[in-house]
């Protein structure tokens, strides 16, 4: 049984066609890339799996939920975590707050208990707090718990966003373009670290990438998108001479 | 030796029993005041003054401070739970024969002011910023202008003859009661679920907090602490008028959080204490009476022009002092710092880091 299904997927910001006729199958321990130009829908169509936007036509069905019609933060409670192409940490909060928040869908306790700071509260509350500082030592950020997250410096954010994402438990990981601004160096340690949560975690994950090394180098498959339209999907390989996908990359290949 | 004396004094902090101890105290204190006139009658009514205003300030930062949106609604819900408080103990409840029925008027008045809250909760959901202002502001015309025109309710005049049944304990109970339930709140998931909104909503909601549910309880649990504040008010001034409660007020207290501080518990008392005495001290009477020890040639209060015009003056002063806040000190007193005594132990341990030396960081500390 496929973990994600996206059939017939469509959406449209007012008159403007974003995504058209997009149709995903993610299986258990996938891991897949989405490729395109920018402008591409890419970004959109994550948008439209955890709900930001909401699909005009089609449906998303995450093990056998459908999540067209859902909020972000139900979605978000069915374990499905995701990062953002310009990290979107909560700059004014603790590194270790950052990592709490995402806990809320899987606190139990009532507003009343919260209130009082009895009953449920603080074995909840020490729960989460174990479990945000096992995540942050993980990603090597536990010395920096109390540190406020926007003095983190660039690739600690991304790491830090990669750690919030985790803390929601995900099954499904979804990671916008994780190696925006990075350097060749950085990229690999990526690589590795991708490879490992998902072992590690058991994920299925998506990604969004410009960098062909990272792409090529760990997807299984890869879905190349161009103004919404999906012009291939296949293993890397296929995906590095597939014509059309030259095409959009690179222009016409101009006939002699 | 000052390190010293700073190393006892964080010592003297971490001890368990000191916020029993210190509350106990001022507990007992408050007992004692009024019984034995340690304090003069003014003296006890600026204490008063300053309780309310605490709870206000507290109550207003939940959603101005750590929710980042601006309400102007505060004074509605003052009024809500000043009348509905009122009501009770004119003429429903028989508060001479059983005092103990005052407390439950001041909640009734709370619970009618959290019921408008959820009201005004629900547009907040699709809004933010300056429109929800604009929103905030129309709520609290809505309810000016309904109390002047229920007569049942005295219309513009107003009620007067109140019975004075507000006293330093009660002030100080329910102070103390709900400063630390929106300290509690604030350290919970919920709270937490406030900060993320302020931060980036969308990247909150998308990381599984329940931002419409949470704003609900935020806006509930503010306008529930106005409420009381307002019955207790009303007990306390003893004449209730709608135009008590208009925008003034609601600016009044906006100016104690921005003074304090937003995001801070500790900011908000200060500033609300702040704000309170400073008043007070520039009415006339308060300044002549401190000015009285210098010699005539020097101070005549009777005859000084500054004096006699404060009360003119207070009200550019005042306005004059939150200017110069924002332009030389945004962020106010406290902004986005807490009094680590504020911070629930579990947090600050969590969010200690044990460097090498093993040192503590001390004092005023850095929440976020």
């Amino acid at each position: 049984m496929a973990l994600l299904t996206a059939t017939k997927v469509g959406h449209q910001f007012g008159g403007l066609c974003a995504v058209a006729d997009f149709n995903l199958e993610l299986h258990y321990g996938d891991l897949m890339g989405v490729i395109g130009p920018n402008g591409a829908g890419k970004t959109t169509v994550f948008n439209l799996i955890t709900g930001v936007y909401r699909a005009t036509e089609g449906s998303i069905c995450f093990k056998g939920t459908e999540l067209v019609g859902k909020n972000p933060n139900q979605i978000a409670a069915l374990h499905i975590g995701r990062t953002f192409q310009n990290i979107r940490l909560f700059r004014d909060l603790s590194v270790l707050d950052n990592v709490r928040i995402a806990h809320h869908a899987q606190v139990n306790y009532t507003p009343l208990e919260g209130l009082l700071h009895l009953g449920r509260y603080r074995r909840e509350e020490q729960r989460t707090i174990d479990n945000s500082r096992l995540l942050l030592a993980i990603f090597k950020l536990e010395h920096l718990a109390g540190e406020t997250a926007k003095n983190l410096p660039y690739g600690l954010q991304r790491r830090l966003e990669i750690a919030r994402a985790l803390a929601i438990s995900p099954e499904l990981l979804l990671l916008d373009e994780p190696a925006a601004g990075m350097n060749p160096n950085e990229i690999d340690q990526l690589m590795d670290l991708i490879q490992w949560i998902r072992q590690e975690f058991k994920l299925t994950i998506l990604l969004i990438e410009h960098q062909m090394k990272l792409v090529m180098g760990i997807c299984e498959r890869i879905k190349v998108l161009d103004f919404g339209v999906t012009l291939a999907e296949g293993p890397p390989k296929m995906i590095q001479n597939h014509p059309k996908v030259l095409e959009a990359y690179l222009g016409e290949i101009p006939v002699e | 030796m000052i390190d010293l004396l700073r190393k006892q004094w964080n010592l003297l902090l971490e001890k368990r029993w000191l916020v029993p101890a210190l509350l106990a105290t001022g507990f007992g204190l408050a007992f004692v005041i009024p019984e034995y006139h340690l304090l003069s009658v003014y003296v006890q009514l600026i204490l008063m003054y300053v309780g309310i205003n605490i709870i206000l300030a507290v109550s207003l930062n939940l959603v101005n401070g750590y929710m980042g949106e601006f309400s102007l609604a505060h004074a509605g819900f003052m009024a809500v739970g000043a009348y509905t408080a009122v009501l009770l103990t004119m003429k429903v409840l028989p508060v001479t024969d059983f005092p103990l029925l005052f407390p439950c008027a001041v909640l009734a008045g709370g619970l009618a002011a959290a019921l408008l809250g959820m009201i005004v909760a629900i547009p907040s959901f699709k809004v933010r910023g300056d429109y929800l202002a604009i929103i905030t502001l129309a709520f609290l015309m809505i309810v000016k202008s309904m109390i002047e025109n229920i007569d049942f309710i005295g219309g513009p005049r107003g009620i007067p003859g109140i019975m004075k049944l507000t006293t330093l304990p009660w002030v100080f109970f329910w102070t103390v009661t709900l400063v630390w339930m929106i300290r509690n709140f604030i350290y919970s998931k919920y709270g937490r679920g406030v900060l993320s909104i302020r931060e980036d909503e969308i990247a909150s909601d998308l990381m599984s907090v329940n931002t419409q549910q949470v704003k609900l309880f935020a806006f509930m649990l503010s306008s529930f602490c106005a409420g009381i504040a307002g019955a207790l008010f009303a007990h306390l001034l003893q004449f209730i008028s709608p135009r008590i409660f208009d925008i003034t007020k609601s600016t009044d207290i906006l100016i104690m959080v921005y003074l304090g501080g937003i995001a801070s518990i500790g900011g908000s008392i200060l500033g609300a204490t702040l704000f309170t005495v400073l008043l007070e001290l520039l009415r006339p009477s308060t300044m002549a009476a401190l000015l009285s020890w210098l010699p005539s040639f020097v101070f005549d209060p009777l005859n000084e022009h500054f004096i006699s015009h404060l009360g003119v003056w207070r009200m550019v002063i005042m306005p004059l002092a939150l200017i110069l806040v924002m332009l030389y000190w945004p962020r106010g007193i406290m902004g986005l710092r807490e009094f680590r005594g504020f911070i629930p132990r579990r947090d600050r341990e969590a969010h200690h880091y044990i460097n090498p030396q093993g040192e503590e960081p001390h004092g005023a500390i850095d929440r976020h």
